[in-house]
């Protein structure tokens, strides 16, 4: 019995024993104070007492007590001593069951629609994760006084409310389900592009987000359709990451990557959670962006890619989703199925239409097309617009690299 | 991690203003609190200060001292206090820092310290 076992105890066990405590006290501080009593207690008792036979129940147990205790001390106001009264008539369920309950009532108010999105990221990250503040911020390249107002705001906005701790009905379950998974992949994207910046050294946003939809995968009662979609989708995307990049850190295309560096136990849960999501109904997005993904990642080699089915799947993705960005990918597909000059044609007439002007990646892919085709002076001027539209450092590289081969320096 | 709480408030508008009942029990309440914090853990070392009528600011110029009184800033919030915590995060350092007694008077200002980075001496 040292730290080091009380440290692993944390790890695994001070989310549950939160998401609990935060039912049985009724507030957030209040419950990550009783948090912190829990594990002092532990570091005080554990060393004499031995690790006790269910650790959980345990510290939820001594953490409510202290709570409890606390709050006499401090109930000279008629206001706490009323809930008090609550907190001390509460049920104390310590079970399984209600123990996954607890954990998805926490993920359901850390996402709940009422919470501006980057707040919903913040307070997931920090109460489900278990990350800390300055983690975060250094994940997201903002200021730890940022992240830290945002936490505190997101909380004061949950008690103002009165935001209820509860899983949703069956009834609200899609629609509360639907915020929940746009937070993990708003996570798991940021991880995935490092938008803002060069990479640098960043708490692993990716496999956050990852561990977080298992969570939630294993706490939910039903399969959903969204989750496993999303879920696979992520391992997919995830499992290519050690191609994504060639040592200096420059962007290599999907079809230039050396696949031997492709996680493939990663790519083989993903592309059965994929096939599975796209028999479920209703059909969710998710599982058609994973079963396109699962086209990729299956593919032995890039020539071997089977285009046809990835433009079957877009065709089927753009009936529920008339977003542009989807007929640009679609647009991508289709110049691999039918040659350039059919993708072209289909960007030139979304650019046209006015929303995607402003998106780098539509001037790159058209860059791309007009490239293959050997029209360079108009593949010149595409990638310079395109460059102008890009921040980040791996990418601006990538489209220089690209002007340079082209015969023309970047500007 | 360690994080000060610097506490300031308007003496003149707070602490005068109250009756000695009321000064008495702001006095047993922030000890009460350094004791809690003490017994979680979270307490480094907590002092209270002087009024800054006290105070007297040291430069060194030029290998020269000068010392003159006087509060560092004229404002009406004066640095009264500091606790030095141990908490796991900043958000976790607001939470201790808001249960300071004086937080309902003044404002506490939650700082990360910043380590010192150990530099080489040149060689010679």
């Amino acid at each position: 019995m040292d730290q080091g076992c009380i440290e692993t105890v944390w790890r695994q066990e001070s989310r549950r024993v939160l998401a609990t405590l935060i039912r049985l006290l009724g507030d957030f501080d209040r419950a990550e104070e009783a948090l912190n009593d829990a594990f002092l207690a532990a570091t005080e008792r554990w060393p004499q007492d031995g690790v006790p036979a269910n650790p959980r129940a345990w510290l939820v147990s001594a953490g409510r007590f202290r709570a409890i205790d606390r709050m006499r001390r401090r109930s000279r106001f008629a206001r706490i001593a009323g809930t008090l009264a609550v907190i001390e008539e509460g049920e104390m369920a310590t079970t399984a069951e209600p123990i996954a309950d607890d954990q998805l009532r926490l993920i359901f108010v850390c996402c709940h629609p009422e919470l501006p999105p980057d707040a919903q990221v913040a307070l997931t990250l920090r109460e489900t994760c278990g990350l800390l503040t300055e983690e975060i911020a250094a994940a997201y390249l903002a200021r730890p006084a940022t992240i830290a107002q945002r936490i505190v705001r997101a909380k004061a906005r949950i008690r103002d409310l009165a935001l209820p701790y509860e899983v949703p009905e069956p009834k609200q379950m899609l629609q509360r389900l639907d915020a929940v998974l746009r937070t993990i992949y708003l996570i798991f994207n940021e991880g995935y592009a490092a938008s803002h910046g060069e990479t640098a050294v960043r708490v692993d946003l990716c496999a956050e987000a990852i561990r977080l939809a298992r969570l939630l995968r294993g706490l939910l009662r039903e399969p959903q359709s969204e989750l496993e979609g999303l879920l696979a989708l992520m391992l997919l995307n995830h499992a290519r990451r050690n191609a994504r990049t060639d040592p200096a850190g420059d962007i290599v295309l999907i079809a230039d990557q050396d696949r031997s560096l492709w996680d493939r136990a990663a790519i083989a849960e993903g592309a059965h959670l994929a096939e599975a999501a796209l028999r479920m109904r209703p059909l969710a997005g998710y599982a058609i962006e994973a079963a396109i993904a699962a086209a990729h990642a299956t593919a032995p080699t890039a020539e071997a890619t089977d285009w046809a089915r990835i433009v079957g799947l877009y065709d089927l993705l753009a009936q529920a989703d008339t977003s542009p960005v989807i007929a640009l990918n679609r647009a991508v597909a289709l110049a691999m199925r039918d040659g350039p000059e059919a993708g072209l044609g289909e960007i030139d007439a979304l650019l046209a239409a006015g929303p995607l002007t402003g998106f780098r990646y539509a001037h790159a892919a058209r860059a791309d097309l007009l490239r293959r085709l050997g029209r360079r002076d108009a593949a010149r001027e595409a990638y310079v617009a395109a460059l102008e539209l890009t921040q980040q450092g791996p990418e601006r590289r990538f489209l220089e690299r690209r002007l340079r081969a082209l015969g023309s320096p970047p500007p | 991690m360690r994080y000060i709480c610097l506490v300031h408030f308007d003496v003149q508008a707070t602490i005068a203003a109250m009756s000695p009942a009321e000064q008495r029990q702001l006095d047993i309440d922030s000890l009460a609190y350094d004791e809690e914090l003490k017994a979680n853990g979270n307490l480094v070392v907590a002092e209270a200060l002087q009024p800054p009528e006290n105070v007297v600011l040291v430069r060194v110029r030029n290998g020269a001292m000068s010392a003159t009184d006087g509060p560092f800033i004229e404002t009406k919030e004066q640095l009264a206090g500091f606790v030095l915590i141990e908490a796991r995060d900043l958000n976790d350092a607001v939470r201790i820092a808001a249960g300071i007694p004086l937080a309902k008077y003044g404002t506490i200002e939650v700082r990360a310290m910043y380590e010192i980075p150990q530099h080489e001496q040149p060689a010679g």
